[in-house]
């Protein structure tokens, strides 16, 4: 389980006002092999957020804790841009985040799962960026981590490229459940994706709601129940709109 | 067309020999000897040892200074570019170093420890320290951010973000002070061993300068030239083939 608990992070601003309050008294909890999507709209500190919690940005008020045996939790990050190192092919990519003795089958398994395996010797330059994501995925999946987080990992790509990458990535989640945080404004990815929905207001961050997807599983490649399930979500709730 | 294209520089090296070997003929003295001349006194400074040793003792030199100035820049170069506080209090230093006659610091290194080759050595050291370090420093200023965070939130230790991450965004920056150290190197060398040597290039230089010897000094600089020319064809160019493999 993971428990956050931010009571205040500013930013520097200009003029009179000095800082900038992004978040404020913010708590949120996360179980164990929950896949939540962090939905607001941008600029309300979804990556902010991220960057607490893989302890990137520690100028903050508060505490992100870890209900772990070990004293620093493992945290897989797939950012915007995959972020992959260009004169490192694929493997080496993935090879490199992996502390101490890599498992081969394990990057093998994973290369399967993601459609990548023939292109694991192949630097990133060559690859579309639909295949870097997926790297960045099985990057972020390869050190078995206690919370992948996802900051909107599929966007600029095209609708039927996200659709893929999206459907590859649950398929990699249910062999593999880890606990993911996945940040997106996009409330139809949300829904094909979550467990839970936290939806986020800006200025300072706030909680506006969680809601529970009820779809199961083997219907969320159903546009039509996607959108259904959005309509009747903002008519329960005309605040997410 | 390829093949055209690869003969070119041979064409080229043979065309400058032929202007040369045209005006030593037209010239007809000993201050432009031909190239033929040149060469049989090159053949003979090699059989003798005499080229042999005095070349290997400057690229000793070379060596020892250049890997101290390039060790030494490269880890400055590295802070000050990271770290602006640091970067701003040494960058007046630095502006006053990069400006120093090299002459200067030759005089003032034998001056203060003497006729040495540790104070030969430092004369060189401070010479091409200041480049490297400013070169080094532009790379490390521009090194990816968001690489550097992704190492960061993977765990990579030091060694691990400084060998993948870092270094391999420094590179050419790396090779650039690599290629221009050694040409700047390697004259200071020179003078070094001119001022206060009994050994080496510069050394040996200076005496045919004494004696009007211009054969010996065009067959001591072809060989050094040679030299570093087949560093570049047999060490710099392959390592940045290698290097360079994974762009498109």
């Amino acid at each position: 389980m993971i428990a956050i608990d931010i009571k205040s992070k500013m930013f520097p601003a200009k003029g009179r006002a000095g800082h900038h309050l992004a978040i404020a008294d913010l708590q949120l909890s996360f179980n164990s092999g929950e896949f939540v999507c962090l939905v607001g709209p941008s600029g309300c500190g979804k990556t902010t957020l991220l960057n607490i919690i893989a302890d990137l940005d520690r100028d903050y008020e508060g505490s992100v804790s870890f209900d772990l045996r070990r004293s620093h939790p493992k945290i897989g990050y797939v950012f915007q841009n995959p972020r992959l190192l260009p004169w490192r092919t694929v493997r080496e990519n993935i090879e490199l985040a992996i502390e101490g003795n890599s498992s081969s089958e394990n990057i093998d398994a994973l290369l399967e799962v993601m459609q990548l395996t023939q292109f694991q010797h192949v630097y990133p330059e060559r690859l579309s960026l639909g295949m870097s994501r997926r790297v960045a995925i099985i990057r972020g999946f390869a050190i078995n981590p206690d919370v992948l987080l996802m900051d909107e990992p599929f966007v600029s790509l095209d609708a039927p490229t996200a659709r893929q990458v999206r459907s590859l990535l649950i398929t990699l989640w249910q062999q593999r459940p880890h606990t993911v945080l996945f940040v997106t404004h996009d409330l139809r990815e949300a829904i094909s994706l979550a467990d839970r929905i936290v939806f986020l207001a800006a200025a300072p961050m706030k909680v506006v709601n969680e809601i529970a997807v009820s779809i199961p599983r083997s219907e969320r490649d159903n546009e039509q129940v996607i959108e259904a399930f959005r309509q009747q979500l903002l008519q329960d709730y005309p605040e997410l709109r | 067309m390829i093949t055209l294209r690869k003969t070119i520089p041979g064409l080229s090296l043979l065309a400058l020999l032929s202007v040369w070997q045209v005006l030593a003929t037209c010239l007809n003295s000993n201050n432009l000897p031909t190239p033929l001349i040149v060469g049989s006194v090159f053949w003979h400074g090699c059989l003798s040892g005499q080229i042999p040793f005095h070349l290997g003792v400057t690229l000793l030199r070379l060596v020892v200074s250049f890997s101290i100035a390039m060790l030494l820049g490269c880890a400055i170069g590295i802070v000050l570019g990271r770290n602006k506080k640091l970067d701003a209090f040494f960058d007046n230093w630095l502006v006053i170093f990069l400006n120093i006659p090299a002459l200067v610091t030759i005089i003032l290194c034998y001056v203060w420890f003497g006729l040495t080759e540790v104070a030969a050595i430092l004369a060189v050291v401070i010479n091409k320290l200041p480049n490297v370090i400013v070169t080094i420093r532009e790379g490390a200023r521009t090194l990816d951010q968001d690489l550097l965070e992704m190492a960061s939130s993977y765990r990579f230790d030091k060694r691990k973000t400084l060998l993948h991450v870092v270094w391999p965004q420094l590179y050419p920056y790396i090779m650039g002070a690599t290629r221009s150290g050694l040409a700047l190197v390697w004259k200071i060398i020179l003078v070094v061993e001119l001022l206060g040597r009994s050994n080496g290039m510069g050394y040996q230089l200076h005496l045919f300068f004494q004696l009007f010897d211009v054969a010996n000094i065009l067959a001591y600089t072809i060989a050094f030239v040679a030299f570093i020319q087949l560093l570049e064809l047999l060490v710099l160019k392959p390592l940045d083939t290698k290097a360079q493999r994974w762009r498109r």
